[in-house]
């Protein structure tokens, strides 16, 4: 954290000042490490084993917040008699097909839920995983998570062998220190001092917080990573108060924005799902599978309907679906790494590369660049001249003779970009809270605004089609902003207020509660309703800290609502009363008959703790005073999820997909659902090959942002690491005779990259399972050109394209290779030594 | 003259971002100070120079990565200033060292006086430089560029009574801790240089992070310098004499 | 960051990868090096330019050759000087201030009186206007002269160079002496055709050699550890023996003309010991700045002295020495 977020780190700093207790679980001793007050070395991909165990370790002592679990987890729920465990299956859960590796989640399902799925209640039990693992459907739930059932049957007092505590129990048993010991190749003493750390730092009075980032995502069991930590932290009452949450800290400044309002294949503003071509024909087919029926997504529709109308408005009414039948469908899986093997397949013909270099920064970069080299044509937007736009003259493929410029037939359009101080608009942060930022300076000669790029690329587009049928979508979109200065830039302000929405009076709404099934309102994204509440650019308010409580309500706004805390309503009891003095956050007051704090309650207001849903209720009607989890169907914390994940209702430990161990916990070596592409351009290293001996793990520095074009183009900044490295241990320099300033050759079945190389005894040797296990560390920002003042090869070049199932994420963290002293051959050389290591 | 500011860089608790180094350059037009990869941790940029205002050190040990924020001390009895024959370094209202560029000459005398080896000369430009303090910034009522880009207050700016105080408090925090490696540096106007206007907190000692354990300010020894001087002019002008006179 | 040094048993110290904590001179070879020089010989002569004005019967071919050779010094060295600056053209920023704590700025003033003087001295002297004038300036030149020749002693003692600042009490009279020796040898070469008149310059030469010499001996002496830069710099070995062997041909190329006869013996060792110290009174100036880089460079002279000191002052912190 202290080298990606350096400027969020001070709150850790400042925590540690009062006495916090920081613990950093990282392969590498980092700039975090140095200030944590314990470092745990760990092998990556390894983390399940260690979460698995704390959580065992808290099942087994009973050290977890009961009336917590009790009250807001689906700790009590009985899970269906046709559920079998990894226990059971040997690293496989009920539902696999080896045909599709696709798991169909059927029998995850609560008791008592499988025969509803007859009657279609909820398409995700109906259409099983096959299709949700084809289109990552676990994404759409988005913060909804899967339809469930609101009230299932339960056991309060967790003794049922099929509720979820005792299924907990069983599957979690084999996580022991012995096995943190053997598979992450942590000590039991370091184990032992963090999991008593966890429990003395949780309960009433305390609470413990996990921050990760890329480090826990980029795996093909990414998204279980995080399921763990989440299992552990409702098991610790560590979710919906001060001081406790998982917190993801996100890339690119507005990353989190850019999955709110997505850049995402599969979902639509506001995590509303993408419509997929065969199973939602409808509207009301779509909404029937959207998700559940209760929690405030019972309100989809209002949602959604919401933003057909701001898209297409007057033209959107109830008798044409609102429209509903102008969106794009999917068809599958249209992720990056789809897309690009698509490239190469002749399939896709034409790339928009927008604030992105996939030639540097994406995982198997000579796959990309082969993709990139059989388009038709190729826009790249970027302030600077990446190698994205630049591979077809100076790419490595060039050099190595695999590529001739002259049969490249790729149109390649560069269109300069304004960067983020040359236009105005919102960043939304890690916190979800929007920023509003204002021009600083003009943007130099022909760049322009990406808002400015797609707004005349849209009126342009629409003064050329004509009336053919096929274009009415077009020609009924809302595309009318007000523009100003003589480029035209549309006003950002204008489009901020169209995503807050409207009413029938034409004024701004304020809440997403406001929002109507009838097509009387419109809104852009319903989780921003509220950002430009009484006509005020709600983002732009930057009231000092010190002058306003410590939730800072006044500074930018969060989504949904300026809420800083989500699921804030389980910082009170059931009874709506404080957990602790220390830790009171929101609570109920009886006089005035409503939730009150230092937050906005994540909580129907005036709902008292004793309500309880009448039979039939929907949305969050049918969720009770207790029910902290608003936006889960049932109001729970979900520690064992019936729906909604592709690989599993339960973390379970497998080897990355290139490991050099087995996985000694099951009879699975990797996770069975994972995305693996057999395919030439980009082969795999075999599992515990001898030719691949070392883990190579990636990652970023202090002093570069990801692929480089916003770094290595900066002297100030390219000067404070000039040249491409690899970290290792002097024990690994010895077994390898590499020499700290020296050059190192790094080799995987895809490619041999030449680093300069750090000898650090920061790089520690781990000791398991019988045997001495090194780790190789590349930071991946530095490439061929890219107009930097600095070049150095690529790190993405040697790692693989295998992918997390639910969100198609790419293991960069965890893969094997080899290292050697000396720099690497060029040229057809480069080629044949590759091929040698193919061969073995 | 306002009362004296300073710096108390506390180094235990610098994250190495380097903020600090970015910030200097980007506020004073410091030109880049060369791409070399010099494979001592995560330093890259050496040491303190005419393009380098604010150094951020990388010490591995063991068991340890310490990361200290070197800058010129401006001090109190600065070696630089004193034999600086064109006044082109002067000493300014916040009783900080500042080089004017448009007098130097570029003599090099300040280069070797400093005894933290901090000023140098721009071989390309000929003139001498240093941080100043942000002594524009401070005119203008501004905080220095690198104790505003600071994110962990590692660089502390003001008033230096203030910062001795807050330092006196952060020490004992630390030993109270059983971190009793800490101790401050160039805090004490007793030492050679009658103590440092940016001083620091060091987790090790000061050679490790290559300052000098006991600096002084050599124009300290300067009448006796004189008087040998004088001697040996008196011996020439006797013996000469004796060369003339004598002998015969 | 600990480094071992074998040459130094006793001093296993903690640097940071070896750096200087200091920084080295920047001045430039030949520059500064010739400047010295050219400072000392303008001294010695300016020197002996006085000195000739109390003669019995002054106005001597010496006197004049003295006069020249102060000025010319004078002139050629403040060249020097210049090109050294980074910014040439402001030279004359030298002039803004009069500051007693820079020696660099007193040394301006000396050198710009010395300049003056000895120009006029020497103007004066060739071509025989205001006779009253130039002996007035000689004479000033008494006292300007013996301290341009050793200020610059003074000038890089007081830097932090370790192998200059530590020396401070020996370099003024090696530079000293090395002066003498200088402009005596030059005087030796000005007299070889007339032996007679070389006794004084001749004497110089060979006190000068013996000084520097002395002086020399002694700081390695006193110096200990920080003598290493001295003790390791060829040019400064080159210096002690050119100044001794130097001194002695100087001293016997006396003998043949006392007898009389041997009119070319007596020239040909005047000529080869004049030689000699000139050699030597430049390696001393090139070796001088050499030893004093080296002693920059390596950080082990500045931390050792420095630890030992606080070591003794009781006042070392905690913590072993190396890391
Ligand atoms: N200076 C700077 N800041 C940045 C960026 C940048 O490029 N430069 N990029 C931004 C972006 S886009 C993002 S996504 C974030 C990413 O922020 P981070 O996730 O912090 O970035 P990384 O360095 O990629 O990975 C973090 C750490 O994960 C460790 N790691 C690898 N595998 C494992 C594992 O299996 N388990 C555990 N426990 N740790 C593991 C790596 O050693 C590394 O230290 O940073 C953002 N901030
Ligand atoms: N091996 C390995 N690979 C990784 C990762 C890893 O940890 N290891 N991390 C992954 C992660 S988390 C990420 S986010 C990616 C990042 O990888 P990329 O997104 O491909 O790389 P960036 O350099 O961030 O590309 C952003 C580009 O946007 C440009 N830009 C900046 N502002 C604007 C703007 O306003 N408009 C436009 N049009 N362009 C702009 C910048 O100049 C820059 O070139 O890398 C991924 N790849
Ligand atoms: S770069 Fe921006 S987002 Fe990243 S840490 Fe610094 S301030 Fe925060
Ligand atoms: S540290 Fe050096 S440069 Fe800075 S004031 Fe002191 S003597 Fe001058
Ligand atoms: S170099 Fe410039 S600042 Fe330094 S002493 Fe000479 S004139 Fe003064
Ligand atoms: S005070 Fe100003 S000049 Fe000095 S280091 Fe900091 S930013 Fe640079
Ligand atoms: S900015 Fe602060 S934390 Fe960052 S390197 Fe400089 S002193 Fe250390
Ligand atoms: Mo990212």
């Amino acid at each position: 954290m202290a080298e990606c977020h350096p400027v969020g780190f001070q709150w850790v700093m400042e925590a540690k000042a009062r006495g916090a207790k920081v613990f950093h679980i990282d392969p590498r001793f980092t700039r975090t490490s140095a200030m944590a007050d314990h470092y745990v070395p760990i092998r990556a991909g390894s983390d399940i084993v260690l979460l698995g165990a704390l959580i065992n370790h808290v099942l087994a002592g009973e050290h977890d917040f009961r009336e917590y679990v009790l009250a807001y987890t689906n700790a009590s729920v009985l899970v269906s008699e046709d559920f079998r465990d990894t226990e059971d299956l040997d690293g496989l859960f009920s539902g696999f097909d080896p045909e599709t590796r696709t798991y169909d989640p059927a029998s995850w399902a609560y008791q008592g839920v499988e025969e509803e799925a007859a009657s279609g209640q909820s398409g995700e039990r109906v259409e099983g995983g096959r299709h949700h693992a084809e289109a990552a459907r676990a994404d759409q739930y988005g913060s909804g998570g899967a339809a469930a059932h609101p009230r299932p049957h339960t056991d309060e007092t967790l003794s049922h062998p099929r509720c979820v505590y005792q299924v907990l129990k069983r599957h979690f048993a084999r996580y022991t220190p012995e096995m943190v010991e053997q598979v992450c190749g942590i000590t039991a003493e370091d184990f032992n001092r963090l999991a008593e750390a966890v429990v003395a730092g949780s309960g009433r009075e305390r609470t413990t917080a996990w921050v990760y980032s890329v480090g826990w995502t980029q795996h093909t069991v990414g998204v279980q990573y995080i399921r763990a930590a989440s299992i552990l932290q409702l098991l610790l009452g560590n979710m919906g108060r001060p001081g406790g949450g998982i917190l993801a800290l996100r890339g690119h400044a507005c990353i989190q924005g850019s999955t709110d309002i997505p850049t995402l294949f599969n979902i639509l503003p506001g995590y509303l799902p993408m419509p997929h071509a065969h199973q939602n024909r409808t509207l009301d087919q779509y909404l029937e599978r959207a998700a559940g029926d209760t929690g405030f997504w019972g309100n989809k529709r209002s949602y959604m309907v919401s933003l057909l109308k701001s898209w297409w408005g007057d033209a959107a009414t109830e008798d044409n679906d609102f429209c509903y039948g102008y969106l794009p469908r999917l068809t599958g899986d249209h992720g990056t790494y789809a897309t690009v093997l698509g490239q190469i397949d002749g399939i896709v013909k034409g790339y928009f590369v927008v604030g992105e270099n996939p030639a540097v920064g994406s995982s198997g970069g000579r796959t990309q660049r082969l993709g990139l080299a059989n388009l038709d044509w190729l826009v790249v937007r970027d302030m600077t001249l990446v190698e994205t736009a630049t591979f077809w003259k100076d790419g490595p493929e060039i050099e190595t003779g695999e590529m001739r410029p002259e049969d490249i037939a790729t149109e390649v359009f560069f269109l300069p970009a304004a960067g983020h101080v040359e236009k105005e608009g919102t960043f939304t942060q890690t916190q979800r809270l929007l920023q509003w930022r204002e021009k600083a300076v003009e943007p130099p000669g022909d760049c322009r605004s990406d808002l400015w790029f797609y707004y005349h690329l849209g009126k342009r587009i629409r003064q050329r089609i004509g009336d053919d049928e096929i274009d009415r979508p077009l020609r009924d979109l809302t595309w009318d902003y007000p523009e100003h200065g003589e480029s035209g830039e549309p006003s950002a302000e204008a489009v901020l207020r169209e995503i807050n929405g409207t009413g029938p009076d034409g004024r701004a709404l304020s809440s997403y509660l406001e929002l109507k099934p009838d097509g009387s309102t419109r809104c852009g994204c319903w989780i921003y309703c509220g950002v430009y509440a009484d006509e005020v650019n709600q983002a732009a308010r930057r009231k000092p800290g010190r002058e306003q409580s410590l939730v800072a309500p006044e500074w930018g706004w969060a989504w949904p609502l300026n809420r800083r805390i989500l699921y804030n309503r389980a910082s009170a009891d059931p009874e709506g009363r404080p957990w602790s003095e220390r830790k009171a956050y929101i609570w109920w007051d009886a006089e005035k008959g409503e939730w009150t704090g230092l937050d906005v309650p994540d909580f129907e207001r005036d709902k008292p703790p004793g309500y309880r849903p009448p039979p039939g209720a929907t949305a969050q009607a049918a969720l009770s005073g207790t029910d902290a989890f608003v936006m889960q169907a049932d109001g729970k914390g979900w520690l064992f999820a019936p729906a909604g994940l592709a690989d599993g209702p339960l973390p379970a430990h497998y080897e990355p997909h290139e490991s050099p161990l087995p996985n000694i916990m099951y009879g699975r070596r990797g996770n069975p659902a994972r995305k693996v592409y057999n395919r030439s351009e980009s082969p795999y290293n075999p599992p515990a090959s001898p030719r691949f001996p070392y883990v190579l793990t990636t990652y970023r520095l202090t002093e570069h942002h990801t692929a480089g074009g916003m770094s290595r183009t900066l002297p100030y900044l390219a000067e404070l690491q000039p040249e491409m490295f690899c970290e290792v241990s002097p024990e690994l320099a010895r077994e390898r005779g590499l020499v700290n300033g020296g050059w190192a050759t790094i080799v995987t079945s895809r490619a041999a990259i030449e680093a300069r190389v750090l000898v650090s005894e920061r790089m520690r040797p781990l000791r398991l399972q019988g045997r001495t296990l090194h780790q190789v560390g590349v930071p991946y920002h530095w490439g061929w050109a890219g107009g930097g003042v600095v070049t150095g090869d690529a790190a993405n070049d040697l790692t693989p394209i295998v992918l997390d199932p639910n969100v198609y994420i790419q293991e960069s963290k965890a893969s094997t290779c080899d290292i050697r002293a000396g720099r690497r051959p060029t040229g057809r050389a480069l080629l044949d030594l590759i091929e040698e290591y193919r061969r073995e | 003259m306002s009362e004296r500011m300073g710096f108390f860089t506390d180094t235990s608790v610098c994250i190495g971002c380097k903020a600090c180094e970015v910030a200097c350059k980007e506020w004073n037009g410091v030109p880049d100070d060369g791409f070399v990869f010099r494979a001592t941790s995560y330093d890259n940029t050496g040491s303190l120079g005419a393009s380098t205002w604010r150094h951020v050190a990388f010490i591995e040990t063991p068991d340890s990565w310490l990361m200290a924020s070197d800058v010129c001390k401006h001090c109190t009895h600065a070696a630089c200033l004193d034999v600086c024959p064109t006044g082109a370094l002067f000493r300014t209202e916040f009783d900080t060292v500042v080089v004017q560029a448009d007098v130097c000459n570029g003599c090099g005398y300040c280069v070797p006086a400093c005894p933290y080896g901090v000023i140098d000369r721009r071989e390309d430009d000929g003139r001498a430089w240093k941080c100043t303090m942000c002594y524009d910034r401070q005119l203008g009522g501004l905080e220095p560029a690198c104790a505003k880009a600071c994110p962990t207050d590692s660089i502390q700016f003001g008033p230096l009574d203030e910062l001795l105080e807050r330092a006196d408090a952060r020490l004992a925090d630390l030993h109270a801790n059983g971190r009793t490696e800490a101790r401050l540096y160039g805090e004490d106007p007793g030492d050679g240089v009658g103590g440092d206007g940016a001083f620091f907190l060091l987790m090790a000692e000061p050679e490790v992070y290559g300052l000098p354990p006991d600096p002084v300010v050599t124009t300290r020894d300067l009448p006796s310098m004189w008087g040998w001087a004088a001697v040996a002019a008196l011996t020439m002008a006797g013996a000469t004499a004796w060369t003339r006179f004598g002998g015969r | 960051m600990a480094r071992e040094r074998a040459m130094v048993p006793e001093a296993e110290f903690s640097s940071y990868y070896g750096r200087p904590v200091i920084k080295a001179p920047i001045w430039h070879e030949p520059h500064m090096p010739l400047y010295l020089y050219l400072g000392g010989v303008s001294g010695a002569c300016a020197l002996s330019a006085a000195l000739e004005e109390l003669q019995p019967r002054p106005h001597g071919r010496l006197g004049t050759l003295a006069r020249l050779g102060a000025a010319l010094g004078a002139v050629l060295g403040t060249g020097f000087l210049i090109a050294e600056l980074g910014r040439p053209e402001r030279f004359l920023n030298m002039m803004r201030v009069f500051k007693p704590t820079s020696p660099m700025s007193m040394g301006s003033w000396l050198l710009a009186a010395q300049g003056g003087l000895s120009t006029m001295a020497a103007a004066s002297a060739v071509t025989g206007v205001l006779p009253g004038a130039g002996r007035a300036a000689a004479l000033s030149l008494g006292v300007t002269g013996p301290l341009m020749a050793t200020y610059t002693a003074v000038l890089i003692a007081d830097t932090a160079v370790p192998a200059w600042h530590e020396a401070r009490h020996e370099l003024p009279f090696l530079f000293g002496g090395s002066a003498m020796a200088g402009a005596g040898a030059l005087g030796m070469l000005a007299t070889l055709a007339r032996p007679e008149e070389a006794a004084p310059v001749r004497r110089m030469a060979v006190f000068g050699a013996a000084l520097e010499t002395a002086a020399g001996a002694v700081m390695e002496r006193r110096l200990g550890l920080v003598a290493e830069p001295y003790r390791r710099e060829p040019l400064m070995r080159a210096a002690r023996l050119l100044a001794v062997g130097g001194g002695a041909l100087a001293a016997l190329s006396a003998l043949p003309s006392r007898r009389g006869g041997g009119r070319v013996l007596g020239p040909a060792l005047a000529a080869a010991a004049a030689a000699a110290l000139t050699a030597g009174a430049l390696c001393t100036r090139f070796g001088v700045l050499r030893a004093g880089r080296a002693s920059a460079e390596d950080p082990a002279y500045t931390i050792i002295p420095q630890r030992q000191r606080l070591t003794a002052a009781g006042r070392g912190t905690e913590g072993g020495s190396a890391q």
